[in-house]
């Protein structure tokens, strides 16, 4: 059976049928999946979730799975082996920064190298259930690529739409896939804005637009593995970056139907926020107190987090302020610095994101936010091989000789003296 | 002074059908008020209960110019303007 009931708008309340829809009719606020959790009381054990397997499915009665029995329904999966990924201790990173108790929720091991895989696996399994036959996105880069590689895996046609000026790494990325892939010139926001307009043109599955009620809830399960990878149980702080700000939400939503469902201890858990400065939209309002958020014009080299315009922005700045979270933003030499530290102390490669993660992470240590002996996961979202223009200018060979040991042992040696 | 409003699917139920609905106004509040009489209701989705302002998941645009960007409600909409009005939506 599925549990899933009806969407409901987090505006009014209104609920609809299940369809591909994501606002409300009435106020246009973003549509959220409801689910009959009565019915899940007894039946969703600890038990049940460790017997499935190794990927986010683990977690598919907390999912909008839409039809088929509880135990078949995974025929119609679309599915590359997204989720379960290693939440590591992160011992070397916490003493650069005064952390006892840190841990990295390694998502840079996704099947395309991005969280996205988590949201886009929901979505086009979603979709398909809904009849639809191709998938289509607008992207700042990860979603695009994830998109083309489970649309690929599993038949469905893929339209995706990017910024022209995108990393070149990015659009090859998603380009091998072979999805038509359309450069728009504009930032995300147009390209969204753009995406919003042609869904409802086409009869496509917009992964980000009137399937987004699925999708969004794609990225609970990087809380739910959270919990369960440190034995079910909640860790003190959680500090994850923002570009719509709805991964952090749906983190801290998937802690509250997990102690909902009493599969974990009623303990609180702050939920804090990373955004670039050069795009901060949902920063600055916290900064401001919170109850606008204006857009703005991107310009930042954390790109997967420059969308000037955030859908999920006020539910992030609920999410933070229930859970007694904080938020703060990272100038661009402050994400590279946060990139190579997390590389250097851990041997984690992480995209811009991940730096503007380790750079605020870093700066809530400083500030007090974080206690040392706090256990604190940071959500390390991307991979850098996606963003080596980011670290180009500053990373390259310590030395470059002929192939001689004398050459060698005089140029190591001038090394050690420098 | 007339402008071409584009109405998203949502908001068809309210305009008996219609994707585009041309009005009279110079502007974004005046082009509304004038949707508003020819569709009664309309301008109570589009606005707050205050009716004051843009509810916070509706997107306006003045051809390409969101109006958050320029002067919200009292954004000119040009003669022969486009004024969208789009659902927000979500990123990644």
């Amino acid at each position: 059976m599925t549990y899933v009931q009806a969407l409901q708008c987090r505006e009014c309340g209104r609920r609809v049928d299940v369809a591909a829809t994501h606002a409300c009719e009435f106020c246009f606020g973003p549509l959220e999946v409801v689910y009959d959790y009565d019915a899940m009381r007894g039946v969703v054990t600890r038990e049940r979730i460790e017997a499935g397997p190794p990927t986010l499915w683990r977690y598919a009665d907390l999912l909008p799975v839409l039809d088929g029995p509880a135990d078949t329904r995974d025929a119609g999966r679309v599915d590359l082996g997204a989720g379960f990924t290693p939440l590591v201790p992160a011992p070397r990173l916490g003493a650069a920064i005064g952390l006892d108790d840190l841990w990295i929720k390694n998502d840079t091991l996704n099947p395309t190298g991005a969280f996205k895989d988590r949201v886009v696996s929901v979505a086009l399994t979603a979709a398909r259930h809904l009849g639809f036959d191709t998938a289509a996105c607008a992207s700042t880069g990860n979603l695009a690529q994830s998109v083309a590689a489970h649309a690929a895996a599993s038949g469905m046609r893929a339209i995706v739409l990017v910024p022209a000026d995108l990393e070149q790494a990015k659009i090859l990325a998603t380009a091998v896939y072979g999805p038509t892939l359309v450069a728009v010139k504009g930032t995300y926001d147009d390209v969204n804005r753009l995406c919003g307009e042609l869904a409802d043109a086409y009869g496509w599955a917009f992964v980000n637009v009137n399937v987004r009620p699925f999708y969004a809830e794609g990225s609970k399960t990087i809380g739910f593995e959270i919990a369960e990878q440190l034995g079910w149980r909640l860790p003190d702080h959680v500090v994850a970056p923002m570009a719509s700000g709805a991964m952090l939400v749906k983190i801290e939503k998937a802690f509250r139907e997990l102690i909902d469902l009493e599969l974990v201890d009623d303990r609180a858990c702050r939920v804090s926020g990373a955004q670039a400065s050069g795009c901060s939209p949902i920063t600055t309002a916290y900064a401001n107190g919170g109850d606008s958020i204006l857009p703005v014009r991107p310009d930042t080299i954390a790109k997967s987090l420059a969308i000037g315009d955030p859908a999920d922005g006020y539910y992030a700045l609920e999410a933070v302020d229930r859970s007694g979270g904080v938020m703060d933003d990272a100038s661009d030499p402050e994400i590279i610095h946060g990139i190579k530290l997390l590389a250097r102390t851990e041997g984690i490669f992480g995209e811009t994101a991940a730096g503007v993660t380790i750079a605020v992470l870093r700066k809530l240590a400083a500030q007090g936010h974080l206690a040392p002996g706090d256990r604190t996961v940071a959500v390390v979202s991307g991979t850098g091989l996606k963003t080596t223009d980011a670290v180009a200018p500053t990373v390259g060979p310590t030395f470059e000789i002929t192939p001689s040991l004398d050459e060698f042992q005089s140029a190591l040696s001038l090394q050690g003296s420098a | 002074m007339t402008a071409t409003v584009r109405i998203p699917t949502p908001l068809r139920s309210a305009t008996d059908g219609a994707a585009t609905v041309g009005v009279d106004g110079t502007t974004v509040g005046e082009v509304l008020r004038s949707l508003d009489a020819a569709h009664p209701g309309v301008a109570g989705r589009i606005l707050d209960d205050s009716g004051g302002k843009v509810r916070r998941f509706v997107n306006v645009f003045v051809d390409d110019e969101d109006i958050r960007f320029a002067g919200g409600l009292e954004t000119a909409v040009p003669d022969g303007a486009t004024v969208s009005i789009i659902p927000a939506v979500a990123g990644g």
